[in-house]
C-alpha cells in the first residue's frame, strides 16, 4: 500500500530537533530544546518545542483560565458542587448574562456580574492571543494571515458578546456561556429576530462556510492525489511548477475547464473562510439594530415568496378580541 | 485493503447503535397539511401510538337515567351544584364520577361515611368546585374544547390526582450564594423537553399574564420591546405545548415565520384560546382552592396544584384521541354560559387596576398614576367600598430586594391614595403569596383589589 495514502504518517524520519530561526531583540528566548513525540508524529509533526510564550502568551493564558474558572466554578455551583450533577449536567449548564432590565450597568455579581468578568477575561485573553500570533509571525519574518483571519472571527465573537448588545442598550443581548445554552441561545436569537434565513448576511456567511469546506476538500483532495509526484511540497511548486502541479491543474482544467495555481488557491481558500465570520458578524450586527424581523424584511423586498393558501384564512385573535395576550 | 477485523465491526456497530439510541425508531407516516415544501405534516408513529393506546382510551359510558321525578337539589341535602338534575342523574353521574377520579378509594374518597351531605373531607369541596370548572370549560371555552368537551375523565384519567399538574418550583436556584445564578434555565428539564431552556414556562404564561408575544411586528425598529431571553421563555412554553400535544411546530406553524397568523394553520387559533384556558382555569379555579388542600398536596412554594397543556392531552393533539365522552353526559355542559365566580379571597376577584411600575421603581408614572385616578374615582362613588393593595415585583434580581420593592410599590400606591383623599382605614396593605413573578412589564405593579 502506497505511504501517500494512509490517514496517519507511516514512515517518521527524525533527526536532531530544529531550534527554530535565531530571534530578533525584543524577542524573549524560546523555552526547551525541543522533543520528539511519536505518536503525534502519527498526524503531523513529531517535533514538539521549543515553546515560544513572551509575555503576550503567558498573560493569555493567565486570563483565559481565569475566564474558564469563573464559567466553571460558576456552573459547578449551580448543582450546589456537586461532582456527579456537575458531569451530567455539564452540557446544559451556563453562566448567563444579565437581565436586559440592568441594560449597560454592572450587575451584581450573581446576577451577570460573573458573566460580564469572564468576558472580559476571555475577550483580553483572546486579543493577547491575537498580538502574540501577529508578532510571532512578524519574528519569523512571515505575513500576517493567519492573525487577520483570527480576527475575522473574533469580529464575530465580538459583534455576538460586545458590539451588538452595546448597541442595542442591554448585556442581555449577549450569548451565554455554555454548550446547550448558547444553541438553545441561537433559535431563541432566530425566533425573536424573525428568522436569520432571510438575512441576506447570513445567506452569504452560509456560502461561505460551505464553500470553504468544499475548496478545502477539492484542494486537500488535489494535494493528496498528487504526491505520489512530490505534490505535498506546494511551496516549491509554487515558484518551481513541477509535474505535480502540471498533473493537478490539468485535471481541474479537464474536469471543470478552469483551475486555481498552486497559489491561488489558498488565496480562495483563505477569502472564503475569512468571509464566512465576517459576513456572519454584518448580519448579526445588522439584527436588531437596522432590522427587527427578518422574515417581514424579506416579504417587504420580495425575497420571501408567497405561498397559495392551504387552510382558510386564519387570523390573529387576539385581535378580533381586542386583547393581546 | 485489509478486512476489518470482527472486534472492530462489533466496535463500529455499537458505536452506530449509540449515535442512534436517542432516535425514535420507524416507521413514521406523515400527513400532509400545509402547502408542499413548508413541512407542514403531522406525523404519526403507529408502534406508539399503539403503545399509547391504553392511556388514551375512553370507559364504556353508563346507561342513562331517567330524567322525570324529583330534584337532587330538594332530595339531598348540601348540593350546590347540579341540584336541578333529577335524582336518577344526579346519581348516575356520581357513580361515574368515582369510576373516573376515585376508582379504587369509591365514595369514601369524597364522603365521609354515611353522611354524604357533609363537607368534611377536603376532596369533596375540591371536586364540587372542579364540577364547576368542567362546566365552565364546555359551556365558556368551546373555542379550545369545541363539543367534544371535557369530563372529569379528561384529566384523571381514574387517578384522584391527574398525572400530569405542575407546580411552582425555584428548587433549583436554591443553595446559591454568591456564585452558580441559573436565571430560571439551564437544568435540562422535562418540562422543556430536556432543553436548556427556562425550565417552568408555566408560571408566567399559566400563572401570571405574562406576554408570550416576542417576535417583532415590523420589519425594521422600533423593536418588539422583548428580549432573547424573554424569547427564550415563550420558547421553553412552545416546547412544553409541541411534547404535551405529540406535535411539531409545523402542526400550528409555519415554521419561516412563527408569528405570521395568516402562514399558520387554523390550530394555531385552537391553541391560542387553549392558553388563554389554562391560564383562566389556573388563575380561577385550580390555585384558589390552595387553601382547601392539605399540606402535602401543595407544591414546593405552597402553591396549588395547577394544569398545564399536559394535564389533558398527554401527548396527543386531542385529548382521549377526540373521543366525546361529554355527549354522553350533556349535563356538564349547561346551556348559556357557567362562570362562577372564585371565592371571594382569590386575586381574580374584579380589580380596580394595576398600577404598573418601571424596572426597579417605586415611583408612580405620570401614565400609572391614571390608574391610581380611577381607583379613587370609584372610591370616592362608593364611599363603603375599601380597597387592598398587594404589590409584585419581577423575577430579575436578589429576591430580597424585590420583596421590599414591592412593598415599597404598595406603599406609594397607598401614599398615592391617601393624597386623593381617600380615608387610612378604607385602605389595607396584603403581601400577596407571590410577590416575585413573571418577568415582564405586568408583574412590576401593584393590585389594587376590593376588601371587606
Amino acid at each position: 500500500m502506497a505511504e501517500y495514502q494512509n490517514i496517519f504518517t507511516r514512515v517518521q524520519v527524525h533527526g536532531a530537533t530544529y531550534p527554530g530561526v535565531s530571534l530578533g531583540r525584543g524577542s524573549s528566548p524560546r523555552t526547551g530544546n525541543g522533543i520528539i513525540f511519536y505518536w503525534l508524529g502519527k498526524l503531523g509533526d513529531a517535533q514538539i518545542g521549543p515553546f515560544y510564550l513572551g509575555w503576550t502568551g503567558l498573560a493569555s493564558i493567565l486570563c483565559g483560565f481565569i475566564a474558564i474558572e469563573i464559567i466553571g466554578l460558576n456552573m459547578w455551583a449551580s448543582v450546589n458542587w456537586d461532582v456527579a450533577e456537575f458531569i451530567r449536567q455539564l452540557p446544559w449548564l451556563a453562566l448567563e448574562p444579565p437581565s436586559p432590565e440592568h441594560g449597560l450597568t454592572i450587575p451584581p455579581l450573581n446576577e451577570g456580574g460573573w458573566w460580564l468578568m469572564a468576558g472580559f477575561f476571555l475577550t483580553t485573553a483572546i486579543i493577547l492571543w491575537w498580538v502574540r500570533v501577529y508578532r510571532r509571525a512578524r519574528a519569523l519574518g512571515m505575513g500576517t494571515h493567519v492573525a487577520w483571519a483570527f480576527a475575522a472571527a473574533i469580529w464575530l465573537y465580538l459583534v455576538l458578546g460586545f458590539i451588538r448588545p452595546v448597541l442595542l442598550g442591554n448585556f442581555g443581548e449577549a450569548v451565554p456561556f455554555g454548550i446547550f445554552p448558547h444553541l438553545d441561545w441561537t433559535a431563541a436569537f432566530s425566533i425573536r429576530y424573525g428568522n436569520l434565513f432571510y438575512n441576506p448576511f447570513h445567506m452569504l456567511s452560509i456560502a461561505f462556510l460551505y464553500g470553504a469546506t468544499l475548496l478545502f476538500a477539492m484542494h486537500g483532495a488535489t494535494i493528496l492525489a498528487v504526491s505520489r509526484f512530490g505534490g505535498e511540497r506546494e511551496i516549491e511548486q509554487v515558484v518551481d511548477r513541477g509535474t505535480a502541479s502540471e498533473r493537478a491543474a490539468l485535471f481541474w482544467r479537464w474536469t471543470m475547464g478552469f483551475n486555481a495555481t498552486m497559489e491561488s488557491i489558498h488565496r480562495w481558500a483563505w477569502w472564503f473562510a475569512v468571509l464566512c465570520p465576517l459576513t456572519g458578524g454584518i448580519g448579526i450586527l445588522l439584527t436588531g439594530t437596522v432590522v427587527d424581523n427578518w422574515y417581514l424584511w424579506a416579504v417587504k423586498h420580495h425575497v420571501a415568496p408567497a405561498y397559495p393558501p392551504v387552510f382558510g384564512p386564519v387570523a390573529d385573535p387576539a385581535v378580533m378580541q381586542g386583547v393581546s395576550q | 485493503m485489509r478486512a476489518r477485523t470482527p472486534k472492530s465491526s462489533t466496535l463500529l456497530a455499537v458505536a452506530a447503535a449509540l449515535l442512534v439510541a436517542g432516535c425514535e425508531r420507524p416507521p413514521i407516516e406523515t400527513a400532509q397539511q400545509g402547502y408542499r415544501g413548508t413541512g407542514m405534516v403531522e406525523l404519526a408513529n403507529p408502534r406508539m401510538v399503539e403503545a399509547s393506546a391504553e392511556l388514551h382510551a375512553v370507559p364504556a359510558p353508563l346507561p342513562p337515567a331517567e330524567a322525570g321525578g324529583p330534584t337532587a337539589g330538594k332530595t339531598y341535602q348540601n348540593v350546590q351544584v347540579l341540584g336541578e338534575l333529577s335524582v336518577g342523574e344526579f346519581t348516575r353521574l356520581m357513580v361515574a364520577m368515582t369510576t373516573w377520579v376515585s376508582p379504587q378509594q369509591g365514595c369514601a374518597y369524597c364522603h365521609a361515611g354515611a353522611d354524604f351531605a357533609s363537607d368534611s373531607l377536603y376532596p369533596k369541596v375540591v371536586a364540587r368546585r372542579m364540577l364547576e370548572m368542567t362546566r365552565h370549560i364546555n359551556s365558556d371555552w368551546k373555542a379550545h374544547v369545541a363539543n367534544t368537551g371535557v369530563t372529569c375523565y379528561t384529566c384523571h384519567r381514574g387517578q384522584p390526582v391527574p398525572a400530569a399538574v405542575w407546580f411552582k418550583d425555584d428548587s433549583a436556584e436554591r443553595n446559591i450564594g454568591s456564585v452558580g445564578w441559573r436565571d430560571h434555565q439551564n437544568i435540562g428539564a422535562s418540562s422543556v423537553g430536556y432543553t436548556s431552556l427556562p425550565y417552568d414556562p408555566f408560571s408566567p404564561f399559566f400563572a401570571d399574564k405574562g406576554q408570550i408575544r416576542v417576535v417583532g411586528k415590523t420589519p425594521l425598529p422600533p423593536p418588539s420591546g422583548q428580549s432573547i431571553k424573554q424569547t427564550e421563555w415563550t420558547y421553553g412554553l412552545m416546547i412544553h405545548m409541541s411534547d404535551s400535544l405529540g406535535v411539531n411546530c409545523t402542526f400550528c406553524h409555519n415554521s419561516r415565520s412563527f408569528m405570521s397568523w395568516d402562514e399558520s394553520s387554523p390550530k394555531r387559533t385552537t391553541a391560542w384560546h387553549g392558553i388563554g384556558m389554562v391560564g383562566d382555569l389556573n388563575r380561577s379555579y385550580l390555585e384558589p382552592l390552595r387553601g382547601t388542600y392539605p399540606a402535602e398536596r401543595l407544591g414546593p412554594l405552597g402553591d396549588a396544584p395547577k394544569a398545564n397543556c399536559n394535564t389533558c392531552h398527554r401527548g396527543v393533539s386531542k385529548p382521549l384521541n377526540g373521543v366525546s365522552m361529554l355527549e354522553a353526559h350533556p349535563e356538564l355542559a349547561p346551556a348559556g354560559g357557567a362562570a362562577t365566580p372564585a371565592p371571594a379571597s382569590s386575586a381574580a376577584s374584579a380589580t380596580l387596576g394595576s398600577v404598573l411600575f418601571k424596572v426597579g421603581k417605586s415611583e408612580i408614572s405620570a401614565e400609572s398614576m391614571k390608574t391610581v385616578g380611577e381607583a379613587i374615582a370609584r372610591l370616592k362613588d362608593d364611599g363603603a367600598m375599601k380597597v387592598a393593595l398587594s404589590g409584585f415585583a419581577d423575577r430579575s434580581g436578589n429576591p430580597e430586594q424585590n420583596l421590599e420593592l414591592a412593598k415599597n410599590r404598595a406603599f406609594a400606591v397607598r401614599d398615592a391614595l391617601l393624597a386623593g383623599g381617600i380615608a387610612q382605614d378604607r385602605i389595607q396593605l396584603r403581601k400577596p403569596e407571590f410577590a416575585i413573578a413573571g418577568a415582564n412589564a405586568d408583574s412590576r405593579r401593584v393590585d389594587i383589589l376590593p376588601a371587606e
